[in-house]
């Protein structure tokens, strides 16, 4: 029965949606209140409805309902409760659902937060965001049902995948989906400001919050994946250039790109055309990320043929999104004009070079991607494009895209010159290459001296830090003034800038330092034997049997000493799960501010004796802490007060000095009462 | 700046970088390619001499051996038509086992011998690398001229 309510709720919210996407787009062409009036509503109905159908799947998952095809795939009795609501996003038809109610909770959001904004233009929007919605629905109603019924039903679940049973693993997906999600709000703002020819300064200031928070999603949703890759696949790598990992970071180069570019359109209304073009951009790879890795195109192309049904609708769908939306923008972006001019050297020149950058890096990696994919379906021939491509082609791209970050935020606008960028940065510059040649000189190890690579990407995090704080500096002490006035008067978007950009420092010094000086050994040892690794004795101490609730397991001992001083106890485990009569390996990390401890076991090959993957990775934890930083600049930038700030009807005065600048459509919109 | 002088400035330097980019992912792309072939095309010597790829199929029932320190195994990856004897050196992945899916990477020896650097297993127990269940097919579809599964041979990647 409860199934049941669940797909009448998605076939209701089908026909929201649809009322959505129609009626306030009818309404905003002729003018139709009643019709525009519709939208706030409808947004409002389908969170409700879809809120429902995804408290009844869960409910089915809770109460182990394996009469529901999805559940008995999904999950098991033995499994653990929390598990058991994580495996709701588990497989295919599930991870639809969940994309569905986001994408619902973000329209919701922007239905409620819209109240300053013009009603033809949120009517708009949120029809733009009711279409996609349809879309996915009719995906999940005709051909990925996750309320099928299984008859007769199963006795027990098949299972969730034990390398999906992790507690990262609960919030990684949800909070990846909320960033891709979140970009369809900049998308709907994109398509409604080409529907109505109106993309002005304003507009910029409406979409950046948004596009800043779903940013911020996306960046801790890879953080908690990569996270999850290191601590559960027990191979102690964290990035592997997967596609199945590519698939979100291509998002997220055109999201970074998106927020710089849209800083451009709010502050000097230039770049219009081109922000919206990546909004665009950066959805549909959203798009093309969740389907990537959901429809099992990358595990085989023949997963395609298995279910044309599928295959066929989503690559319609995409074409759909992508080539009416690109069809869209060229017949309307001229009608979007042009911004003031500014010189070849400027803080806008920097700022459209680093978006120059960070899309060709976008491409690059969707090419890396997709040409496996294709080569295969065109039966071409099989082959593989791994870390060593994208490694080749990363290095020269990033390298002066973080230089430029330096430079960019002390250029001023419009104009800037070399010998005052040059005075504002050089003391940066000397201190970044000073920590990169000194550095490598106090790490452990033969290479003293540190290699190219090792002495590239610490002078890249050492400027990445010294040249915002140099920014910093000179914001706050040049001019009269207090220096504990002006330190609370800077909007939180600097502050959010600031620590974004240290936050790039930080995470470039972590991969630098773990990747160029860690010690990472396969060995067998012997119950009661000593290994050294990274200056670190891993003792064997001895294994036993261990179980847990849906697992038995084999844990081992090691005491980890150094210097004669003890440091740590590890407790690495080979575990297997008994449903899937599968195997797998839990490493035991010990996480510290300088250095990880990360012990693995393999097989026993012998009588008291197994291989074991011992590594020490130093500055490991430098990683995740500065994609943490980098989330927390989203953040603080997302919450900064001029975007909540009534925004309406501009001043007068505003509104003249922006004609003055040349922006005749902030004039227009201003008049006619934003 | 005019905005059309901008404009123009602005497509010549990203005509300019994406040439560059260009010219690096080709390059990149050239030296790190890796092409993958079935057991039967390696003993066909399709397969280059020197050089990397990859080799895709089932693990030989059997035919695994492992040397005394423990880390050195041998193996012999098999399409059910022709078998290629493999030697790695390094921790197997969890799910690698007789009888189920492999990828290996590396370079073939003077000797005949396959040196694996890198051995792929992974996902979960029914997940076959796609190359081997490709490679699998190919040879059952020769042996039988027929073309489809061997409802056996789906069995066993099972």
């Amino acid at each position: 029965m409860i199934p049941e309510i669940g797909l009448f709720c998605l076939i209701l919210a089908l026909l929201v949606a649809v009322a959505q996407g129609t009626l306030p787009l009818i309404g905003a062409a002729t003018g139709w209140q009643a019709g525009l009036r519709v939208a706030r509503p409808a947004a409002i109905g389908q969170f409700g409805l879809t809120t429902l159908a995804f408290a009844c799947l869960a409910w089915s998952f809770v109460h182990n309902d394996f009469s529901v095809l999805y559940v008995a795939a999904n999950s098991h009795a033995d499994l653990p409760a929390g598990y058991r609501f994580a495996a709701v996003w588990g497989g295919h038809e599930g991870s639809l659902l969940l994309w569905l109610y986001l994408l619902t909770a973000w329209t919701l959001a922007v239905a409620l937060c819209s109240k300053r904004l013009p009603l033809p233009f949120v009517g708009r929007v949120l029809a733009v965001m009711g279409w996609i919605s349809v879309g996915f629905l009719l995906f999940m109603l005709f051909l990925s049902n996750p309320f099928e019924r299984l008859i007769p039903p199963a006795m027990a679940g098949r299972d969730l995948n034990p390398l999906l049973q992790d507690p990262g693993m609960i919030v990684h997906p949800p909070m990846l989906y909320m960033g891709y999600v979140g970009f369809s709000v900049a998308f709907a703002f994109a398509i409604a400001a080409l529907l109505s020819g109106e993309l002005d300064a304003m507009w910029a200031r409406w979409v950046r919050p948004w596009t800043l928070a779903a940013w911020t999603f996306l960046t801790i949703g890879i953080l908690l994946g990569s996270a999850w890759a290191y601590y559960v696949l027990g191979w102690g790598g964290w990035w592997f250039w997967d596609p199945v990992e590519n698939a979100s970071f291509m998002p997220w180069l055109a999201g970074t790109a998106l927020i710089h570019s849209l800083i451009v359109t709010e502050r000097r209304g230039a770049f219009r055309s081109w922000t919206v073009l990546l909004a665009i951009c950066t959805f549909s790879l959203s798009i093309l990320g969740t389907f990537l890795v959901r429809s099992g195109v990358l595990t085989s192309v023949h997963a395609f043929a298995v279910d044309p049904g599928r295959g066929l609708y989503i690559l319609a769908f995409m074409t759909l999104i992508v080539g009416g939306s690109l069809a869209l923008y060229a017949w309307r972006a001229p009608t979007v004009g042009l911004g003031g001019g500014f010189s070849l050297l400027s803080r806008e020149s920097l700022l459209l070079s680093n978006n120059v950058v960070l899309t060709v890096a976008a491409g690059s990696v969707l090419l890396g991607t997709l040409y496996p994919v294709v080569l295969d379906v065109m039966e071409w021939g099989k082959i593989s494009i791994g870390p060593p491509y994208f490694e080749a082609v990363f290095v020269p791209l990033m390298t002066p895209a973080i230089f430029l970050m330096g430079v960019g935020p002390v250029a001023r606008w419009k104009q800037a010159e070399v010998p005052e960028l040059g005075k504002r940065l050089c003391v940066a510059f000397v201190v970044s290459v000073l920590t990169a040649v000194l550095v490598p000189l106090a790490m452990p190890g033969p290479s003293r001296f540190g290699s190219p690579m090792i002495v590239l990407g610490l002078w890249l995090a050492a400027w990445s830090v010294a040249s915002a704080a140099a920014h910093a500096r000179q914001r706050l002490m040049d001019g009269d003034g207090e220096v504990l006035r002006r330190l609370t008067r800077q909007p939180r978007s600097w502050y959010g800038m600031l620590l974004a950009h240290v936050g790039v420092g930080i995470f470039i010094a972590g991969v630098t330092l773990a990747n160029g000086y860690e010690d990472k050994r396969e060995l067998r040892v012997d119950v009661g034997a000593t290994q050294e690794a990274g200056g670190y004795q891993f003792t064997f101490a001895g294994i036993g049997p261990a179980s847990g609730p849906n697992y038995t397991a084999q844990r081992a001992v090691f005491h980890v000493v150094r210097d004669g001083k003890p440091v740590v106890t590890l407790y690495p485990e080979k575990r297997h799960y008994t449903v899937q009569d599968m195997a797998l390996s839990q490493a035991d990390i010990d996480s510290g501010f300088t250095r990880d401890l990360f012990v693995a076991l393999g097989e026993p090959v012998a009588d008291n004796a197994w291989t074991v993957r011992i590594q020490v990775k130093p500055f490991m934890t430098w990683i995740w802490t500065g994609c943490i930083l980098m989330a927390l600049g989203g953040l603080l930038a997302a919450g900064d007060g001029r975007y909540r700030r009534a925004q309406q009807a501009q001043t007068k005065a505003e509104a003249q000095r922006a004609a003055q600048a040349g922006l005749p459509e902030t004039a227009r919109a201003a008049r006619e009462g934003y | 700046m005019t905005p059309r002088k901008r404009r123009a400035l602005a497509i010549v330097g990203g005509l300019g970088l994406l040439g560059l980019a260009t010219a690096l992912v080709l390059n990149a792309l050239q030296s790190n390619l890796v092409f993958f072939f079935s057991p039967t095309q390696v003993v066909a010597r399709e397969a280059p001499a020197s050089g990397s790829f990859r080799v895709g199929g089932l693990v030989e029932q059997g035919s695994l051996r492992r040397d005394a320190d423990g880390l050195t195994l041998r193996f012999a990856v098999t399409d059910t038509a022709h078998a290629v004897p493999v030697t790695y050196q390094g921790l197997l992945p969890d799910l690698f086992r007789e009888g189920k899916g492999v990828v290996v990477a590396g370079k073939m020896g003077t000797d005949g011998v396959f040196r694996a650097t890198e051995v792929l297993a992974k996902h979960d127990e029914n997940y076959m690398p796609p190359e081997a269940a490709d490679a699998i097919k190919k040879a059952e579809q020769r042996a039988q001229g027929a073309a489809g599964y061997a409802p056996a041979l789906k069995a066993e990647a099972r």
